[in-house]
């Protein structure tokens, strides 16, 4: 049977974030967390590979203790066993150590409950925005790499190959390989369920099993947190609010406005520069 | 305590050069690669070093010289059938191969798929440092000679620095559209190192079974103008007006997510939060209401004109030209005046360049 690991970040639902005008800084009070939605994503495809061929699927997030409660929805959504690999030492973690940690985590839940052939993360999250992680967990395990993933055409347990459809920029890919491998989810990968109302009461009396740096031996303390990190932070800044001063183009009718439009258009040299007239910046 | 320390005891000398990872698809490079060579030139003169490129695939001979033109000093190429499609191991062992030998300080790559596939790979593979998705890069001189790379941060609302002081390479990723390529200049000279290819086909397991173009992709995050319309169209007709508008500015169309929604246009056209984000130097909003969610993905557009029938919508805080009015009415004479323009400038031009000669 195949083993699927889908990891999950609990994050502030960044929509809701607001800045504070007075100080210039993130309010973050009262903002939703929520299990980051391409890892649901992950986490959907992995149920359905397991209804299709059956697999084991095992949630695993970093994160504070709080995180427990996004691990609880995974469970009621269907997957079997959630990690929560928390500590104080883990804070402040880059993508580096982010992805040195999962990657500790995933080899020990296979000493825990089997080979590992396919880890789901989401695109990117919500908060940090990288990307990162998958590609740092896919190098530091060698598994196979599939960023980008729309579609999973194929899942061959026996013949141990995957294969998927990546969307790039300019069309979509068909990429097949073999396993272990990793794979990261878009929003058009799959529509996520709706957990049941058995599944929920599942997820709700489920305790996560919770790992520290004590659990991890072999753990090497420079590579984790925020001595592990090796970006920093510097400054952060609110851009400021370009204060746009609108010129309204008030003409009595569509074709005087339309002139008068473009008479500021021309007056700010935007033809020269969008390439209407040909040539026009070295004629000017 | 102790890291400041040991940050003093770091010697960085060896590393020198900025380097630019040159995305292409079957001979053809994305311009993202020229604007980064173009930024890298900048960073490059302002640490009195090196720019270096790298050009990696089958049958992409041509590229080195185009980033020569466009402002590279040497160029490192690797050339294989292997090479053909971009897959991440292969990719990723040039790479490695070549930052191992020739240590520059500074890799950038787009913030493409690809790049951030392959970036991703690179600096845990190293290890170092990695800042995603810059939107500006500039430098601290000698001695520090620190990249400071900008990123925006929570949906775009807030801006953060990102330095990496312990490791090198210094590495980012920068988004599209954002920085400018130099003008080519054929005249310029530069060296051009070949590289070997060390993996071969069978130890390679992903294959590319096929790649099919997106026809219909339009391409907003490089548009440098777009015309986008939300629910004030009323239906997906009224898109044939703005595409006609776009057609005669050569731009794209956009759209609000409630338009999207509603299924009058694709979900490739939604700008906004959870869409794209755009920098054109013009930019359209038809009958959008101007929601934050929207403006997000488009208030650092160089020029907004706002057309909205409600003079309080708040789409005209963000816009540089505002147009009280009913879309249907101003939309066609915008698309009628315009063809009118260009085709009257191309005519001035022409007899510009007949009195010139
Ligand atoms: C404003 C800001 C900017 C930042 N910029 C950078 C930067 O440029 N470079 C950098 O290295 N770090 C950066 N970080 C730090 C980064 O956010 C953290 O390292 C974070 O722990 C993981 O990165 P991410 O959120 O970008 O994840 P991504 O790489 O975007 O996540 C991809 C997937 O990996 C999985 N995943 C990620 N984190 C976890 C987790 N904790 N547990 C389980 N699965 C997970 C999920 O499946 C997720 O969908 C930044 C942080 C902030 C707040
Ligand atoms: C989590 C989240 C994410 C979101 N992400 C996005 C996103 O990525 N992109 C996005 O766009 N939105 C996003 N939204 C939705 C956003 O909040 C707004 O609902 C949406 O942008 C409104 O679209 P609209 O301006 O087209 O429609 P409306 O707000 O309904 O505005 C229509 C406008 O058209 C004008 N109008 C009507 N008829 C005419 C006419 N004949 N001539 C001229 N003007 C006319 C009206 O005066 C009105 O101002 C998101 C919302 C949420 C909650």
């Amino acid at each position: 049977m195949l083993h699927i690991v889908v990891c999950i970040k609990q994050v502030p639902d960044s929509r809701e974030i607001r800045i504070d005008p007075a100080t210039n800084t993130l309010i973050r009070q009262g903002v939703p967390s929520i299990v980051n939605f391409y890892d649901l994503h992950g986490l959907e495809e992995a149920l359905r590979i397991k209804e299709e061929t059956g697999a084991r699927v095992t949630v695993v997030t970093m994160g504070p203790p709080p995180a427990e409660k996004s691990l609880k929805i995974c469970i009621g959504l269907g997957a079997d066993e959630a990690v929560l690999v928390t500590d104080r030492g883990f804070a402040g973690a880059d993508t580096l150590a982010t992805s040195y940690v999962l990657a500790k985590t995933i080899e020990k839940v296979e000493q825990e409950w089997g080979k590992v052939d396919i880890v789901f993360c989401g695109k990117q999250t919500l908060d940090g925005d990288t990307g990162q992680v998958g590609p740092g967990i896919a190098c530091r395990l060698d598994l196979e790499q599939l960023t980008y993933v729309s579609e999973v055409k194929q899942v061959n347990a026996e013949q141990r190959t995957v294969q998927v459809g990546r969307k790039l920029e300019d069309g979509i890919e068909t990429v097949e390989t073999r396993m272990p491998v990793l794979i990261t989810a878009l929003k058009e990968l799959n529509q996520v369920r709706r957990a049941s109302l058995p599944g929920m009461i599942r997820g709700h009396r489920y305790k996560p099993t919770v790992w520290t740096t004590a659990d991890f031996p072999d753990l090497d303390r420079a590579r984790i947190g925020l001595k592990g990190s090796p970006t920093i932070v510097a400054k952060t800044w609110v851009p400021e609010a370009k204060s746009v001063n609108c010129q309204w183009i008030d003409g009595e009718d569509a074709q005087a406005q339309a002139n008068q439009l473009y008479d500021g258009l021309w007056d700010a040299d935007l033809p020269a520069r969008l390439g209407w007239v040909q040539g026009g910046a070295s004629h000017g | 305590m102790a890291e400041a320390v040991q940050e003093q005891a770091y010697d960085w000398s060896e590393y020198r050069g900025v380097l630019i990872y040159v995305e292409q698809r079957e001979g053809l490079a994305k311009p993202v690669s020229w604007q980064l060579l173009g930024q890298g030139r900048r960073l490059a003169d302002k640490l009195d070093t090196q720019l270096f490129a790298a050009v990696i695939g089958a049958q992409v001979e041509h590229l080195a010289q185009d980033a020569v033109a466009y402002g590279a000093d040497r160029v490192y190429i690797c050339e294989a059938e292997e090479l053909r499609d971009y897959r991440t191991r292969p990719y990723s062992r040039v790479m490695m191969q070549l930052i191992e030998e020739v240590k520059p300080e500074i890799v950038l790559f787009g913030a493409t798929a690809t790049g951030r596939d392959l970036a991703g790979a690179i600096a845990t593979h190293l290890p170092t440092g990695l800042t995603a998705d810059t939107t500006e890069l500039d430098v601290e001189p000698d001695p520090s000679r620190l990249l400071l790379a900008s990123r925006p941060a929570f949906s775009e609302k807030m801006m953060a620095t990102i330095l990496c002081k312990q490791y090198r390479p210094q590495m980012a990723t920068a988004r599209a559209g954002v920085f400018e390529a130099l003008p080519r200049d054929n005249q310029r000279s530069g060296e051009v190192i070949r590289l070997d290819n060390r993996m071969q086909e069978e130890d390679i397991a992903a294959k590319v079974l096929d790649f099919v173009e997106d026809q219909a992709s339009v391409n907003l995050e490089e548009a440098e103008i777009i015309v986008a319309g939300g629910r004030g169209l009323g239906g997906p007709e009224a898109f044939r007006l703005l595409g006609e508008l776009a057609a005669a500015m050569g731009g794209e169309v956009g759209a609000s997510r409630a338009a999207v929604d509603a299924g009058w246009i694709g979900h490739e056209h939604q700008v906004g939060q959870t869409g794209y984000t755009v920098r054109p130097k013009l930019y359209f909003a038809i009958g959008i209401s101007g929601a934050v969610q929207h403006t997000v993905g488009m208030s650092n557009a160089d020029c907004v004109v706002a057309i909205n029938k409600d003079k309080d919508a708040p789409i005209f805080q963000v816009a540089h030209y505002g147009i009280v009015g009913d879309l249907f009415q101003i939309v066609p004479a915008l698309t009628e005046e315009m063809k009118r323009r260009k085709a009257a400038g191309m005519q001035a031009m022409h007899e510009e360049g007949e009195v010139g000669a």
